[in-house]
């Protein structure tokens, strides 16, 4: 890796509601980024897991938002930004099993709480900030070591 | 990278050829990657699940059929994916697959029979793989 820790790559996708079909695709192309670049297979594994879901929560409960990825050496980033409508209990979310998602979206495998709590068990730091109305911020950080 | 070891004293890896015969599968893509191996099974419809517990040589089970299992196989580095109870894939996710050399394979036998098959064969569960060990045993904090 020759890239210099000062001057960390920067990946920003824009995610639209409810497009389902193309959920997904930002975190593979975050995926091929890091394999590019040549980071060790288990953190590019729980990068990817963590933005795919991440990405997920926003196409499927949010009203569109943006996943940015900024990437050193040292510690790789993902901000999941979303414009609402928020989470009224973020606790109550954090806890697996817990979703507020129609049928629909359990039968393409997902909505069934697991989001969040995936996000936490590949994250060595996750922050999530939430505002009714506003939308919610998730800040994710993965330590490459 | 983190090694997996199954703590069994069998370790079987079974060749997709031999997932095929055990399954009596058709192969939607990838005919030229039988003899890749796995190490671990996963079965499920729940996409969440498998993106939290897969690890390993995974083959994946499932019967959904849409894109997201694409997606979730490619996240977790899954080997090859499996359509039980006779599920199709539709032209365009062979066609995503086929881009990105993941095979396909299908089989009518419902998910149970499916992973008893597999099962029964020797292939363990991916909750059996213990991380951290390789096959001598050794930690990845001892080499």
């Amino acid at each position: 890796m020759k890239r210099n820790s000062k001057q960390p790559l920067e990946i920003v996708i824009p995610i639209k509601m409810k497009d389902f079909k193309a959920g997904g695709d930002g975190a593979a192309r975050i995926k091929q980024v890091l394999q590019k670049i040549g980071f060790p297979p288990d953190i590019i594994r729980r990068v990817a897991i963590a933005a795919y879901e991440a990405e997920m929560n926003i196409v499927i409960n949010s009203l569109g938002g943006e996943i940015k990825a900024t990437v050193s050496t040292d510690v790789i980033t993902i901000i999941a930004r979303d414009y609402g409508p928020g989470i009224p209990d973020i606790e109550l979310a954090m806890q697996e099993g817990y979703s507020t998602a129609p049928r629909e979206i359990q039968e393409m495998g997902f909505g069934a709480g697991m989001g969040l709590p995936n996000i936490r068990r590949c994250a060595d730091r996750m922050t999530v900030e939430s505002k009714q109305g506003q939308g919610t911020t998730i800040t994710i950080e993965i330590y490459n070591r | 990278m983190p090694h997996y070891f199954f703590s069994w004293e069998e370790y079987v890896l079974l060749k997709l050829r031999e997932v095929k015969e055990l399954l009596e599968a058709e192969v939607f893509t990838g005919e030229d990657k039988l003899d890749l191996e796995v190490e671990s099974g996963f079965g499920s419809d729940l996409m969440s699940d498998v993106l939290a517990f897969a690890r390993g040589k995974v083959i994946l089970l499932t019967g959904l059929t849409n894109n997201h299992v694409i997606n979730t196989a490619t996240m977790v580095d899954a080997v090859a994916v499996v359509f039980v109870r006779g599920k199709r894939p539709g032209p365009e996710l062979i066609a995503a697959a086929e881009k990105i050399g993941l095979p396909l394979l299908g089989t009518r036998f419902i998910m149970f029979s499916s992973c008893g098959r597999l099962y029964q064969a020797g292939l363990k569960g991916c909750s059996e793989l213990r991380v951290g060990e390789n096959l001598a045993g050794e930690t990845d904090e001892e080499k």
